[in-house]
């Protein structure tokens, strides 16, 4: 059963549901189960407002990374889904996979043109948007990640650290109002993880970001959701549900 | 770990870099297929193309050393040309036996066998050329300029990008197939039978392939996420400048030029 | 044996540029090149829009899969050389897609194999293996999985063994081998190397098997049934020819020699302006300037089709 601990924001939730459209990210009794008959979220609702930077931790196989994946009409699944007051249907796709930006856990995956300047204008360019555009985009895009000298470069020179960088720039020449990200500072050393952090720290916009590693979730993201086994157990300030031992110790997580 | 090795393009900064890497890649096809048509023997012409050869690896900053190293990836192929020397009836040059067998080399022959050899090896040294002053995605946009079909192009591009991860991927497998298969000292032979052994081998490519398979899929949802709708697009970086006209019609020139040589004064 | 240590790899098979004659290059870059027109439409209806990044990936799994080795006895090795895997796993026109990919990029990039004669090297390493390995696979298709696993073996095996010969073939037509020794020569190495190439494919199939059934048992098979007819047909072709023409390579020779097929390599393959020239006019001065006219008239056609080859396409966004 689905445990909401804190009252304000629940509030906050019941306002959101009153006036979907204030909210930047409405998801209603999300469910869904794979091909091979595996449930992997059931009567998910989540809510999150303009500017929000929300932590999604759970463990491995909770449906943390299949309920990303919906929020970009990759998966399509039993429910409601609506971002910055567009209904998720076939319709809507192209705008609302402008509006969120997928940063996927593998920077190998989501790097799939040789050079970096392919792959961050692989986004503009598939919105449509005219040649200077495309190119002013990738410049400020990269600007934006401190890579701007990086656009000639093939992207299996990079280190991981630069890659994931690129991956972000990737999705921030779309121009996007939430960035979603899945195991941000998963593969980094100290180092790469410690830029990583203070380059997320200053993106003005909405994010959702999946991980293991609470430190950045203290860091970082004032609120968090827990999710286990396909359902969300919990939600709230991060400061008061990463002190619960007792709830993060149920779903098999531990404080930072 | 990168098996970067594998790249060979040599970053320098020279007109033959700089030059549209249509022009680069027309050219030495070109060159190539005059290397093809000139007749045995030509050896005039065979050092004017190699000539030509070399004052553009000079100028490209790329050491004539770099091309000659590595055009020896086609020398084993030469066994193949050796029966020409004593196939081909002509004036007997020398004669000897091996075993059984009465081997006598003729003139033509020894002629065809050196001009296939030299063919080959000036060819490859071509080839060697236009990878080591262009970067390989230029290559890819080149083809995509000559209208190869979008779906090869889109491949070669994937397949590069693809290349270095997969092989790292392998390199790990072998090596932790390596590291498990460790045999007491001074014993050779070790992991069983070479079936045992082709087996571990088939699983390891079976894994991988599964890997990869799970990776295009992961691939797409990123293309997907980012806006792809089932066609590729891509900017346009490359133009033709008047020096890459001229270039090309200096090549063409020098091109005729060969095959009038070759033709006239072979041996 | 120290010459044929090379020639123990699957590599023997990448022909470098000046070992075909022109004639020889262009018959089998026109075979490839339709092979692949017809790919590029069938794979299209295959997978739709997931098809450029699962053959990208599929084209470096098999480039990587190639460095896979076993190793066989006195410092040589297995290895595979992946057009019958790719067809089983992938369907026949995927897999020919795939294996051109693979062969294409390592001409361009390694220079294994040549540019003039890549459409010869496409053929012989990856459409001729991905026809045997998907033809004779497709005939037990729905079999039980030893059936499948073994002809899937024997497929494999002839698939490099027919690449081989193919090559020597071409070698001979082209008047740089000799037939009476190419074709045995690449037939003993070959078949020898096939069989790692057969056990490789066999336990990859026999993983993919146990982990992900779904890909190898689909309820419609990728390929249609005139794939069994074509890949029986070659296959029977080469297990009857490779020893006729090892036993009698003089036979066939003065067969080709009489059809007037041999030859072609002997001297340049096409004359347009035999010496410079023109014929008809004999050998005046008259005739030679003729000559150099004609000649710049093709020069310029060759750079008006090369203009028209190099002319910016129109512009990918709309």
């Amino acid at each position: 059963m689905p445990i909401v601990h804190d009252t304000h924001l629940q509030d906050k939730l019941a306002s959101c549901i009153e006036h979907p459209n204030g909210c930047l990210l409405a998801v209603e009794n999300l469910s869904f189960s794979y091909p091979d008959g595996h449930a992997a979220l059931h009567n998910v609702s989540l809510h999150i407002e303009a500017g929000e930077k929300v932590a999604l931790v759970g463990p491995n196989g909770a449906g943390k990374s299949t309920l990303m994946l919906h929020l970009n009409g990759i998966f399509l699944g039993d429910g409601q889904i609506q971002i910055a007051g567009m209904q998720m249907d076939k319709a809507s796709l192209p705008l609302i996979r402008a509006k969120v930006g997928m940063v996927f856990q593998n920077p190998d995956d989501q790097l799939f043109s040789p050079t970096v300047f392919e792959d961050v204008a692989f986004g503009p360019l598939h919105m449509g948007l005219p040649e200077a555009e495309v190119h002013a985009r990738v410049e400020r895009a990269l600007e934006q990640v401190g890579m701007q000298i990086y656009a000639q470069r093939l992207s299996h020179h990079l280190s991981m650290g630069e890659k994931k960088r690129i991956a972000i720039a990737t999705v921030l020449a779309m121009n996007p109002e939430i960035l979603v990200l899945d195991e941000p500072s998963a593969g980094l050393d100290p180092r790469a993880r410690r830029s990583l952090i203070e380059l997320l720290r200053q993106m003005p916009m909405t994010m959702l970001a999946s991980t293991h590693d609470m430190r950045l979730v203290q860091e970082l993201l004032p609120r968090t959701v827990i999710m286990d086994q396909g359902h969300i157990v919990a939600d709230g300030p991060t400061d008061e549900l990463l002190t619960d031992q007792a709830l993060l110790e149920a779903h098999g997580l531990e404080q930072p | 770990m990168h098996i970067n090795t594998f790249d060979h393009y040599q970053t320098r900064n020279s007109l033959i870099h700089r030059l549209d890497p249509r022009v680069k890649v027309v050219v030495t096809v070109l060159l190539i297929l005059s290397n093809v048509i000139l007749p045995d023997g030509a050896w005039l012409a065979f050092a004017l193309t190699w000539g030509m050869l070399l004052f553009c690896s000079l100028f490209a900053r790329i050491s004539p050393r770099f091309l000659i190293t590595r055009s020896f990836v086609a020398l084993p192929f030469a066994f193949a040309a050796v029966t020409a020397i004593f196939t081909i009836p002509g004036q007997a040059v020398f004669e000897f036996n091996i075993s059984s067998w009465h081997l006598t080399a003729s003139d033509a022959g020894l002629i065809r066998f050196f001009s296939i050899l030299i063919r080959g090896w000036i060819s490859v040294q071509m080839a060697i050329l236009l990878t080591a002053s262009t970067p390989f995605p230029d290559l890819v946009h080149a083809l995509r300029h000559l209208r190869i079909p979008d779906i090869i192009v889109a491949t070669i591009s994937f397949m590069y990008r693809y290349l270095f991860v997969l092989s790292d991927e392998t390199v790990r497998l072998l090596r932790a197939r390596e590291a498990r298969s460790a045999s007491l000292t001074g014993k050779r032979k070790r992991g069983g039978s070479i079936r045992w052994r082709a087996r571990v081998a088939g699983s390891m490519a079976g894994q991988l392939f599964l890997r990869s398979y799970e990776r295009s899929e992961r691939i797409y949802n990123a293309m997907l996420a980012r806006g792809y709708r089932g066609t590729l697009m891509t900017l346009n970086p490359h133009e033709m400048q008047p020096k890459d006209w001229a270039l090309g019609v200096i090549a063409l020139v020098m091109l005729v030029i060969i095959q009038i040589v070759g033709r006239n004064y072979s041996g | 044996m120290l010459p044929t240590l090379p020639l123990l790899r699957p590599d023997a098979l990448h022909i470098p540029d000046g070992f075909l004659n022109l004639t020889v290059a262009i018959i089998f870059w026109i075979l490839t090149v339709i092979f692949i027109g017809v790919a590029v439409r069938k794979t299209r209806g295959q997978f739709g829009e997931r098809q450029i990044p699962l053959m990208g990936v599929m084209a470096a799994f098999i480039f990587a899969a190639q460095m896979i080795n076993f190793p066989v006895a006195g410092g040589t090795s297995g290895h595979l050389l992946g057009g019958a895997l790719a067809a089983i796993v992938l369907g026949p026109w995927a897999g020919m897609l795939v294996m051109t990919t693979v062969v294409g990029v390592q001409a361009l990039i390694f220079q294994d194999g040549g540019l003039v004669v890549m459409g010869a090297n496409i053929f012989n390493m990856g459409l001729l293996t991905a026809l045997i390995g998907y033809g004779l696979y497709r005939g037990v298709q729905g079999r039980s999985r030893k059936a499948r696993l073994t002809i899937a073996g024997v497929a494999a095996w002839l698939s490099v063994v027919a690449g081989a010969l193919l090559t020597a073939f071409q070698l001979w037509l082209s008047g740089t081998s000799a037939l009476r020794v190419v074709f045995p020569a690449m037939l003993g190495v070959h078949v020898i190397i096939g069989v790692g190439e057969a056990l490789i494919t066999v336990a990859a199939l026999a993983f993919i098997w146990q982990t992900r059934p779904d890909l190898l048992t689909e309820e419609e098979p990728k390929g249609g049934r005139g794939w069994i007819f074509g890949g029986v047909l070659i296959s029977l072709a080469v297990v009857l020819i490779s020893p006729l023409a090892s036993a009698f390579p003089d036979g066939l020779e003065r067969v080709a020699m009489n059809v007037g097929f041999i030859g072609t390599g002997l001297d340049a393959p096409f004359e347009i302006l035999p010496d410079y020239t023109l014929p008809f006019l004999g050998e005046t001065g008259m005739s030679t300037i003729l000559a150099g006219i004609v000649g710049m008239v093709v020069v310029a056609g060759l750079a008006l089709g090369v203009m028209w080859l190099l002319r910016r396409p129109a512009q990918a966004e709309s």
